[in-house]
């Protein structure tokens, strides 16, 4: 089993968008190795003639009638923003200036 | 007059029928136990005073009118703060969602609402429901009503709380590793995790999208019953909503409060849940309560389900994975907290990075990197791929048993509640809490559970969990009111009436070894 290292933790941290602090990533690396530990185990029983469930009560094709509704007004859809302008979401830069 | 916190929903709701009791008193009565309760115990992140004795005098004029109203018309009832309410704000136990009032209603609320039923307010969780004893809400812990110092179980905590301690007489829980179920045996209440996708999903903040469902939570196995039929049902909003008829599981629980519900029926022990690990006092009580199914005329028999050692390592693979997916939704745009980074430049991605580094708290930071770590290229495979498998032998060990007996009990939690803080800084022990109902979670079978009587060393309640296959959730009600009513009679008065009195200037832990 691969160890974990905190390199590991803060590129992880990047890719789910959460700013970690130093100590953070430490205490991370640290449970992070001890629950993969435990959790490996799984490996043991998973033999290549096991299929994978995804969903305990599968269901296929569910469909509904493609015809309009009424949905959110523009308010609605806005009311929990932290920012707007007019009718819409307003957001910092979405590309770095660099 | 009665105290009308004490009553069962089933009974209060036939008083409010024949008008004996209006729906104001009634809420009233439960606000004001709030008031007096809740600054103790901390079941409630919001209370809705004001609407909910508006609702409560719509309902009283309407009955007044003659109208023929639904059997828990009137009768309050608590939310998890999981659900959506567009007249409360939702949080989830979390920072990140502070203040949130959704522009919408989760479609189990709606069914509330249009049941007549009186939303009381909003109650406390793990955040995110991440969790096994309150402990990680972002608003502080939930107590326990027998013992302060304890955790009142988790991630539904708040509501088992609320109902164990005569707040609200009925709650809604929602039950992704045994949230609904854990918390009613550490608090000596009833909670049901239905079959997956019997009760829509619809609006409840999703933590695991292939094992969440939402539940009942009550003091009695009938008023988890009545309050199952009113929010279960087909959901076109909803993909994974079963669309099936379901029979009446009020009516399944009142035929097991009559005659020989329990004769001939096939008792499943499951041995990989019932061994080492648990408590002396929980294994005792089980014990006993298996005696009395037995004397009532069910055949108990051991089954093996070897898989089950492998349901707590796949739970926390999948669990975190789907978590890791579904909270990518907090990106500080549409909704939610927005925090600015410190310095640097301010770009969207930076802004999301810094708001879901204050917004989250440790448990979920802790998830989400484990999430993501489980799906990462080159560990997929292992892990979450294996999970899945393990998933498949989980189900097999089901069929097999079901092949041989009509339902499975074990404990419901391998101890009684644990002291506030014990466990909250060594997070693989905190998991191994919910060793018991993992398995029905990955399976998406129906679960119950349900007090049978208090440990002697500690004199803290002990639950029983009821699994039935898949869409058989009826027979967890016929089952589990036939045991409640034999415990009953056994004892002479119900579990939770010998719960400490919270209104007493001291408290005492209820005699030990009396029941």
């Amino acid at each position: 089993m691969p160890e974990i290292s905190a390199e590991q933790v803060a590129h992880l941290a990047e890719l789910a968008r959460i700013d970690l602090s130093a100590d953070e990533i430490e205490s991370l690396t640290r449970d992070l190795g001890q629950i993969v530990d435990s959790v490996a185990k799984v490996s043991e029983v998973a033999g290549d003639d096991v299929p994978a469930t995804s969903h305990p009560v599968p269901l296929a094709n569910v469909f509904r009638d493609d015809s309009p509704r009424p949905s959110l007004t523009v308010e609605q859809a806005l009311s929990g923003a932290p920012d707007r302008e007019g009718d819409r979401f307003r957001v910092p830069a979405i590309l770095d200036e660099e | 007059m009665t105290d009308l916190t004490s009553l069962s929903a089933a009974d209060l709701a036939a008083l409010l029928t024949s008008r004996e009791v209006s729906s104001v008193e009634a809420t009233r009565a439960h606000l004001d136990r709030i008031d007096a309760v809740d600054p103790d115990i901390h079941a409630f992140l919001h209370v809705a005073a004001e609407g909910a004795l508006a609702s409560a005098s719509r309902v009283d004029e309407r009955r007044a009118a003659g109208e023929s109203l639904g059997e828990l018309a009137g009768v309050p009832i608590a939310i998890k703060d999981v659900l959506t309410t567009n007249d409360m704000p939702s949080t989830a136990g979390s920072r990140i969602l502070e203040g949130w009032v959704p522009p919408y209603d989760a479609t189990v609320v709606r069914r509330l609402r249009e049941a007549d039923l009186i939303p009381l307010g909003k109650t406390n969780m793990d955040e995110f429901a991440m969790g096994s004893s309150t402990e990680h809400s972002a608003y502080g812990p939930t107590h326990n009503p027998w013992d302060l110092d304890r955790i009142p179980g988790g991630s539904g905590g708040g509501s088992a709380a609320a109902v164990a301690a005569f707040e609200a007489p009925l709650a809604l829980g929602s039950d992704t590793g045994g949230s609904i179920r854990q918390p009613a045996a550490v608090t000596g209440s009833v909670g049901v995790k239905p079959t997956y996708g019997a009760v829509s999903r619809y609006g409840a903040i999703a933590l695991a999208s292939s094992l969440d469902q939402v539940g009942p939570v009550s003091r009695t196995v009938l008023d988890a019953a009545l309050l199952h039929d009113v929010i279960a049902g087909h959901d076109p909003l909803d993909s994974t909503s079963l669309d099936e008829t379901w029979p009446s599981m009020a009516q399944a629980a009142r035929a097991g409060r009559t005659g020989d519900a329990l004769k001939g029926v096939r008792v499943g022990i499951v041995r990989q849940l019932a061994g080492e690990g648990f408590q002396a006092g929980v294994k005792q009580r089980f014990d006993e309560a298996v005696a009395l199914l037995t004397a009532a005329g069910a055949e108990v028999i051991e089954v093996s389900a070897p898989s089950f050692e492998y349901a707590v390592a796949a739970y926390y693979l999948i669990l975190p994975a789907e978590a890791s997916s579904n909270l990518a939704r907090f990106d500080s745009v549409r909704f939610g907290m927005r925090v600015m980074p410190a310095d640097g430049p301010v770009t969207s991605e930076r802004v999301m990075s810094a708001t879901r580094d204050a917004g989250f708290g440790p448990e979920v930071k802790r998830r989400i990197i484990l999430g993501t770590y489980a799906l990462s290229a080159g560990y997929y495979d292992a892990y979450y791929g294996s999970a899945q498998k393990v998933r498949t032998l989980i189900q097999r060990d089901f069929n097999d048993a079901f092949g041989k007996v009509d339902v499975l009990i074990s404990p419901s939690a391998p101890t009684t509640a644990f002291r506030l803080g014990e466990k909250l800084n060594d997070p693989m022990a905190m998991y191994l809490n919910d060793i018991t109902t993992i398995p029905a979670n990955l399976a998406g079978i129906p679960g119950m559970g349900l007090p049978i009587g208090l440990a002697p060393e500690d004199g803290l309640p002990v639950g029983m969990q009821i699994m039935a296959p898949a869409r058989s959730d009826a027979r967890l009600y016929t089952i589990g009111a036939a045991l409640e009513r034999l415990l009953e009679e056994t004892w002479g008065h119900t579990l939770i009436s010998r719960a400490p009195d919270l209104t007493a200037t001291e408290m005492f832990a209820s005699e030990e070894g009396a029941i």
